[in-house]
């Protein structure tokens, strides 16, 4: 005989046991007025996972509206599982990332295993199979043994799960900076592809309709998750390890094939994953769609554990589960389709016309609350926001150039950093193969991913430098947009939307609503001008350890499509005797340059500036040139400027390159200047090559060497190194720093 | 020549092996569920890779006492082509198909890359499109593709030329770098690299080819008419 030890609604309201799982007082308030009465503590809970940051955007929302959405091309933007975009031929590519960062901040492992488990639920609720994952990265400097730690499992977690499921790993990247060292960020991007008649929604529709659980059990894991999600990180928030789901990318490969056997069939009307919140989102959120309500009766939900109560079912994150609607009368076959995999599918419950979430548990109803209040009234906050000290100080200083003694050591110092040091070691472990469709493989600007059956091909990255958005969030939200962009482009892909995860610190902070508010400024303008609209990416705020945040980390994850696969470049230097070419300037600029954390040891001034007019230009025309067979190799300059980028194109092939720059040697080799790419191209195609792209200047040749040569115009040399000597430096970075002892 | 793809829950490579056999060799081929009785109707068997049952117990253990296994090990004992790949070759040797055991990598991590593979053995039915000693580029995809044998094994794998592939270096520490073997007879072939990710320099290279088209070499000379 189970006792109940719930709090009545009296204790709920004197005691404010609502604050405990995260609703504010007003809140609670708005809850009594929404249904006139105090609410139990299922309900309480109901609302509060619901209004979390998490689920609602509360505190993002009104600066999410400033996103472009909309393009004749995209058939979904942001509010389902996961944004679709046509591409032709009656396919669609759907996509979406995720955060799941103060999960993989407790239990790396598992966190980011379930990260990567829950996006890919996101795109095969939508209809889609599943067929590549990215994954964006941040952590502290690799030097503690908790970093590295981190790090680790991180990487294992991600590889445990999507090796396992089979979809492969083609792209990201990690960066490492000291301001994510106790919140690590681990944002994971799924893409899929789906042709236009399979594309599915979370809608509960048609009265008497039963509603169906498919898929894992569900248990006591991840109970408030999305609530944990929504609060700071502190010492004690290792007592939240219960919040954190258990992975089975095995469970999520059967429910991933039956579900998309499932949408073949005129029997499914809706199907949402659930995923943060639950059963409690899935089903608000597919009645509130669909105009309409839905009764449940959680005894029938498949319980891997005894004596659930209904506050404990609604609010578990168990993993691998979905809620579907399909047509009464046709559940014998649904049943049946999921018994071929060994999956529950149970109906328990039913479509309603009164707009209400009902919830029956041993004969009593235990919750009965408007769906609409749940998925769509949440309070909408418009934090105040405040420009930061730190701000003015840096916009007020010059740009100057960080002092370099040796060039070439230099060069080889900055290739060993490990945000621009090969990640080898991380993708090795990813099964980036598995599908066999992988035409470029991580490691070039972006991956690419044909489209089997047709002449196309998907290139997809992510992106974001957050030290130009610490710097300046306007400029570095532009840039973040742009260099994504510029690696899809880089790839021969013209751009087709974004997705992005907001990765910020605490919103209740002024000044870090000001910076959430101005990167979302910058790359909405970015978007705008370059022609790809979001179509769909999460929140994440409250990344503050102890009180301090993170840097504002706005990852863009990026499609693009590559029209022909002859199309397909990537960066390494193809043959000797090619030209060199070089693609906009190099100025002064290293606040936030890899040059400036590794000299001065901090980042400060003013980020590099973007004109992005500019940049669409060059990137319509170096695209152009792709298109036309003109370009051998392409690549973008970014962390680390010009020398780096070189160093990586000859890094592939261990060709040489024998180049001349102009102006100050520290600017001409490492600034961080933007919109600028470096293209090898044969001497058959120069001209041709000029022509279309107006600012490339010829900087030197691909040469059989095995050295990389850069001096000045009066033929003094500023590197010259061997190829393979400089990539040993590069490869040998992060394994080097993960045995050295802390 | 007809292949029969098993595709057990988790298998996650069923779909390469289908689509090179189909679509780079020209032959046909089907999906078929592990809890089929009957694969009389098929010319060869392929075990795929991927993460049978999750592997969450011993690599292959459980699959192999799926119920197509029956069907698998009479198709080996009437001298058709089997051939396992990754997790298909941890099958086979849980079933005892073939000898030997796959342990993890030697340093504890998947492992995805090209590595070189020798040919030591051109003269078996799946590799006499190849040289013998000859050097080729296949990917690998594992977690657990360190072969493991004991000595009297060894010594019989070698008098008996059933080491077909090794690894021309060591990075997951199989005893003497043995990347895949063959049975007695010569007609199951268990192999920790892929060759089915191989076939077209679309996606980074086309040594694999040969292996299927010497599978469906031998079978023409034993099978079709000269008319």
């Amino acid at each position: 005989m189970s006792v109940t030890l719930e709090p009545n609604t009296e204790q709920i309201k004197e005691q404010k046991v609502y604050q405990q799982m995260g609703l504010s007082d007003a809140e609670f308030a708005m809850v009594e007025k929404i249904l006139g009465r105090t609410p139990n503590y299922t309900e309480t809970g109901l609302f509060s996972v619901m209004w979390s940051e998490h689920c609602s955007y509360k505190n993002s929302k009104p600066v999410l509206a400033k996103f472009p959405t909309k393009a004749p091309r995209v058939l979904q933007g942001p509010g389902e599982g996961a944004g679709i975009v046509d591409i032709g031929d009656g396919q669609a590519v759907v996509f979406k990332m995720e955060s799941h960062n103060h999960p993989s901040a407790i239990e790396p492992y598992q966190g980011a295993a379930t990260g990567v488990g829950g996006i890919i639920r996101d795109v095969f609720s939508m209809g889609a199979r599943p067929i590549a994952l990215l994954n964006s990265l941040r952590f502290g400097e690799l030097t503690t043994p908790r970093v590295k730690y981190l790090f680790e499992e991180v990487v294992a977690g991600i590889a445990g799960y999507g090796n396992c499921i089979g979809i492969p790993t083609v792209g990201g990247e990690v960066q490492f900076d000291a301001s994510y060292d106790g919140n690590p960020l681990v944002n994971a991007m799924c893409v899929g592809l789906i042709d236009h008649k399979d594309i599915q929604k979370g809608i509960a529709s048609g009265v008497g309709n039963p509603v169906m659980y498919v898929g894992a059990k569900t248990g006591r894991d991840g109970i408030h998750g999305a609530t944990f999600a929504s609060e700071e990180l502190t010492e004690s928030s290792g007592d939240n390890r219960p919040a954190v789901q258990v992975g089975d990318p095995f469970m999520e490969k059967l429910l991933l094939e039956a579900c998309l056997e499932l949408v073949k069939s005129d029997a499914l009307i809706g199907i949402q994953d659930m995923g943060a919140a639950g059963l409690t989102s899935s089903s608000a959120e597919m009645a509130s769609k669909a105009g309409s309500g839905i009764e449940m009766d959680l005894d029938h939900i498949p319980q891997r554990e005894t004596g659930m109560t209904a506050y404990e079912m609604m609010l578990s994150e168990s993993q691998e589960r979905m809620l579907i609607v399909v047509k009464k009368g046709r559940e014998p076959e649904i049943v049946e389709l999921f018994e071929k995999y060994g999956l529950d599918a149970v109906t328990v419950g039913k479509v309603t016309d009164d707009s209400t979430l009902r919830l029956v548990h041993k004969g009593e109803i235990v919750a009965e609350v408007p769906v609409d209040a749940l998925a769509e009234d949440a309070p909408v906050y418009h934090k105040p926001s405040s420009v930061p000290a730190y701000y003015k100080e840096y916009q007020q200083m010059d740009n100057v150039e960080p002092e370099v003694e040796n060039y070439g050591e230099t060069l080889k110092a900055l290739l060993q950093q490990p945000t621009i040091a090969s990640k080898e070691w991380v993708y090795d472990q990813y099964d980036h193969q598995v599908r066999t469709s992988t035409v470029v493989s991580p490691g070039s600007d972006a991956a690419v991913i044909r489209v089997r059956g047709t002449n196309k091909g998907l290139a997809m990255t992510t992106d974001c430098n957050s030290r130009y958005i610490y710097l300046d969030p306007e400029v570095g939200g532009k840039i973040a947009v742009a260099e994504a962009a510029r690696n899809v482009v880089v790839s021969g892909a013209k751009p087709l939307a974004i997705t992005d995860c907001l990765n910020f610190g605490n919103p209740e902070k002024p000044e870090i609503f000001w910076q959430l508010e101005k990167a979302a400024d910058g790359m909405s303008e970015a978007c705008t001008i370059l022609d790809a609209p979001v179509i769909g990416g999460n929140v994440s705020l409250y990344n503050e350890t102890n009180g301090t945040a993170i840097y504002p980390t706005p990852t863009i994850g990026l499609v693009g499509l590559v029209e022909d696969l002859s199309h397909v470049t990537t960066q390494d230097a193809k043959n000797a005797g090619d030209v060199v070419y070089m693609i906009g300037e190099s100025f002064t600029e290293f606040g936030g340059s890899e040059l400036q954390k590794m000299v001065e040891g901090r980042i400060f001034g003013k980020a590099p500036s973007i004109d992005l007019t500019v940049e669409a230009q060059r990137q319509q025309q170096i695209l152009e040139a792709i298109q036309k067979g003109l370009v051998a190799s392409a690549h973008d300059v970014a962390e680390g400027g010009v020398a780096v980028a070189l160093a990586e194109k000859a890094f592939g092939n261990g060709l040489g390159m024998d180049i001349t720059l102009t102006g100050s040697p520290t600017t001409a080799l490492f600034s961080e200047s933007q919109s600028r790419f470096i293209v090898s191209v044969s001497p058959e195609h120069a001209s041709q090559f000029e022509q279309i792209v107006q600012d490339a200047k010829e900087i030197g040749t691909v040469t059989d060497s095995g050295e990389l040569t850069i001096k000045s115009e009066d033929g003094s040399v500023w590197v010259n190194d061997s190829v393979d000597a400089l990539r040993a430096s590069w490869k040998g970075a992060i394994p080097c720093l993960l045995k050295s002892e802390a | 020549m007809k292949f029969a793809v098993i595709v057990f829950p988790g298998s996650n490579c069923d779909l390469d092996m289908y689509h090179a056999v189909k679509d780079e060799l020209g032959e046909e081929a089907e999906y078929v569920w592990h809890d089929s009785t009957d694969l009389s109707g098929y010319d060869g068997i392929l075990l795929p890779g991927g993460f049978s049952y999750g592997d969450y117990l011993r690599c292959g253990a459980i699959a192999q006492s799926s119920p197509v296994m029956d069907e698998v090990k009479k198709a080996a004992e009437a001298g058709k082509p089997v051939l396992g790949i990754c997790n298909g070759f941890q099958i086979l040797t849980e079933a005892g198909l073939l000898p030997g055991i796959l342990l993890r990598n030697k340093n504890l991590k998947f492992m995805c890359r090209t590595v070189g593979l020798k040919v030591e053995n051109a003269n078996t039915l799946f590799t006499n499109e190849y040289m013998a000693g000859q050097e080729i580029q296949i990917p690998i995809a594992h977690g657990e593709g360190n072969y493991y044998c004991d000595d009297a094994t060894y010594d019989q794998l070698k008098n008996n030329n059933q080491i077909v592939f090794s690894y021309a270096d060591d990075f997951n520490g199989s005893r003497n770098n043995i990347a895949g073997i063959v049975n007695e007879r010569g007609n199951v072939l268990g192999m920790m690299p892929h060759p089915e990710r191989a076939v077209s320099d679309l996606i980074g290279g086309s040594d694999g080819l040969s292996l299927f088209k010497s599978i469906v070499k031998q079978w023409r000379e034993a099978n079709v008419s000269h008319a």
